[in-house]
């Protein structure tokens, strides 16, 4: 059984990180197990799904613009607008429908702008989307310094819905929309020109061009594809929360990298997984949920936690990367 | 043609002429809005005005940005500066309200060195991940960016530590022959840090690296030590700001101190001319970027407008000036500028 395991590592390193935080994973739900009662509970894992699906979606958006070597902050601050703009607009009586689309839209928009920045003006995607970032948290107030609260009844029912199946196995509206962007994102990246031409760009910008593939067109839509993942996010924490705020996500993006990085995703491009990064949040919200059902370990831990395991990741990676070479 | 250039085109072609325009025009509008803003006037023997408030909150900006640059000039960046302030603020006040005589200068002079000690620690162990471990800078202070807050927060036991101390106090809000200490702890280290890197080879040396790190190691130059040295100076430094900011306030908050000063910081460093390649940087252009971002912050509050909107302005600010500066338009206006040079030539001959 083993030996089968590492040969078949042995076959296709690109794996090797993926399958570190998978075990992770696995570990921590081992010792979770055996530590608390109803700790491997349906329940426990559904909410694991609930409770990040706004994550879950911000780290597929994050895995495409990671993949090229760029890098999204605005990502929380997106979330934070997209959200308080549903909010606000539901106060005002627009109908359900349109406030949906032009809140992942806002997302959308500011995601063309920062890949138009970057490719156009050639300025670094980490100021280009710095930038954005203090742009949409500035919105964020202009449009309301206070929490608003969403009582449209048919947003309200959108949200709370929730289907129940076998033994407390439940997902909600929030968490299709996250798994339906997830199977979308793994169908484009590996199944899609596009998808092929982000991971040659990650691995090389140079040998991508030359090799004529449309690098300047996919440059832009990768920062595209993470505004409207950030658009879709800032809805699905407004389903989440029940209420638009504009300080919602401040220090999102930093989950979200970390969760990617966590994943298995190389900061340098060219080598990662969607579901890898999945995975990553599922590692992230485990710690949450440890934390919670150790009760008596304060809120900071999560922090330091997740530091630690963010650089237990990054040295591994490194590691990695050293013996490939 | 480029010789016998007018100096106010050679002015426009220098790389701060954009960000001083910026300067300027917001220190106009503040001037506009309030007369007595330019006014500096003696008060006790105290300097008191709206420029000295200025640099004084703009001293833990401008000591963070100094790093900052320092590292971006070897292509690097440090995410966890804002951490360090919090973990530097957090280890000084929680030691000093801990002991007998929290108003003894001793006692403050030790919860410093503490402070600073730990902050210098602190971007050693960043430096190591960097230089020796060879981590991408944006991961290796991500991590500790992350835990940072958090080690904060363990520190002071998730409370608010608040302090009375006189000593500790003049730190952020003390005068020194009638400037604020932190204007003159911020100056003084802006001096050493000016003529270390401008005038002995170390500047040269932080830009050889930057270039490219194998290359000037190659050629001799311990690009290690010298890509180490930088993220300890960049955390000591943001440890110095951190017991400005606790020392202003009087209270170490975990959550709050120094958050996005890192942001702040970059975005002086990038307003500056500082490009985040790496390979050169100006001390001057950060200076220009702290007092742009504070400038802005003030005119903003002066301005009636909601603090937390600033955000927006800074955005604009930032956006308008990279395309300033951005190559794709300096060609088109030096496309323009061709273009219009030989009609411009044809029309003084036929004037002549």
């Amino acid at each position: 059984m083993t030996e089968r395991l590492t040969s078949r590592v042995r076959l296709d390193r690109r794996y090797l990180p993926v399958l570190g935080t998978f075990a992770v994973l696995a570990l921590m739900l081992v010792v979770g197990g055996s530590r608390y009662e109803n700790f491997l509970s349906a329940r426990v894992i559904s909410n694991l799904f609930i409770n990040n699906s706004f994550l879950i979606v911000l780290a597929v958006g994050m895995t495409f613009v990671i993949l090229t070597g760029g890098i999204d902050l605005s990502v929380g601050a997106v979330v934070a607008l997209s959200g308080i703009t549903t909010a606000s607009l539901l106060q005002s009586g627009w109908p359900v429908a349109v406030v949906l689309v032009v809140s992942v839209l806002i997302g959308t928009v500011l995601g063309l702008a920062v890949g138009l920045m970057v490719h156009v003006f050639d300025i670094q995607p980490f100021i280009a989307t710095l930038a954005a970032m203090f742009l949409a948290r500035g919105l964020c107030y202009v449009i309301s310094l206070q929490s608003i609260p969403i009582t449209d009844e048919s947003f309200v029912a959108l949200a709370g819905w929730s289907q129940e199946f076998g033994d407390g196995w439940r997902v909600t509206t929030a968490v299709l929309i996250a798994l339906v962007v997830v199977a979308i994102a793994f169908y484009v990246l590996h199944y899609t020109q596009f998808g092929r031409t982000v991971y040659a760009i990650g691995g090389g910008e140079q040998s991508a061009m030359l090799m004529g593939l449309p690098v300047a067109r996919t440059k832009v839509l990768v920062y595209v594809v993470s505004g409207t993942c950030a658009g879709i996010g800032g809805l699905l924490f407004a389903m989440f929360s029940r209420s638009g705020y504009s300080l919602t996500g401040v220090g999102m993006e930093l989950d979200a990298i970390a969760a990617v990085v966590i994943g298995g995703t190389l900061l340098t491009g060219g080598t990662g997984f969607v579901l890898g990064s999945v995975l990553g949040v599922l590692v992230l919200g485990l710690i949450q949920t440890i934390i919670t059902f150790e009760g008596t370990l304060s809120s900071w831990w999560t922090k330091i936690v997740i530091g630690v395991l963010l650089l237990v990741f990054v040295i591994l990676q490194r590691v990695l990367v050293v013996r490939r070479r | 043609m480029s010789t016998t250039a007018p100096a106010w085109q050679r002015a426009v072609q220098h790389r701060l002429f954009w960000p001083i325009v910026a300067l300027v025009v917001l220190l106009a509008v503040n001037t506009v809005n309030r007369p007595s803003f330019l006014s500096i006037r003696i008060q006790d023997g105290h300097l008191f005005g709206s420029l000295v408030n200025l640099l004084k909150n703009g001293a833990p900006l401008l000591l963070v940005a100094l790093g900052m640059t320092l590292v971006i000039a070897t292509r690097g960046i440090d995410l966890s500066v804002g951490a360090v302030v919090a973990i530097s603020g957090a280890v000084a006040l929680s030691f000093i309200a801990s002991s007998p005589s929290p108003d003894s200068l001793t006692t403050v002079l030790v919860a410093a060195g503490i402070a600073l000690a730990l902050s210098f620690v602190l971007g050693v162990w960043n430096g190591f991940l960097v230089s020796v471990l060879g981590i991408q800078p944006i991961i290796a202070t991500l991590v500790l960016m992350t835990a940072g807050r958090g080690v904060a927060m363990l520190i002071t036991g998730g409370q608010i530590t608040t302090v009375n101390s006189a000593p500790f106090k003049a730190i952020g809000s003390g005068f020194w022959l009638g400037i604020p200490v932190a204007v003159v702890l911020a100056g003084l280290v802006f001096a050493a840090v000016a003529l270390l890197t401008r005038r002995t080879a170390l500047g040269m040396l932080i830009e050889s690296v930057g270039i490219n790190p194998e290359a000037s190691r190659l050629a001799g130059v311990k690009a290690r030590s010298i890509i180490w040295t930088v993220y300890a100076v960049c955390a000591l430094f943001a440890g110095l700001a951190g017991l400005m900011i606790s020392s202003s306030t009087m209270a170490a908050d975990a959550n709050n101190a120094g958050l996005f000063i890192e942001l702040d910081a970059i975005l002086a460093v990038v307003i500056g001319g500082t490009s985040l390649a790496g390979g050169k940087f100006s001390l001057s252009g950060t200076l220009v970027g702290v007092l742009i971002i504070q400038t802005l912050t003030l005119t903003v509050t002066m301005l009636g407008i909601s603090p937390s909107v600033t955000p927006l302005f800074k955005a604009i600010v930032v956006i308008a000036v990279c395309l300033a500066q951005s190559p794709k338009v300096r060609d088109l206006i030096a496309a323009r500028r061709r273009r219009a040079a030989p009609t411009a030539a044809a029309a003084a001959e036929v004037s002549a």
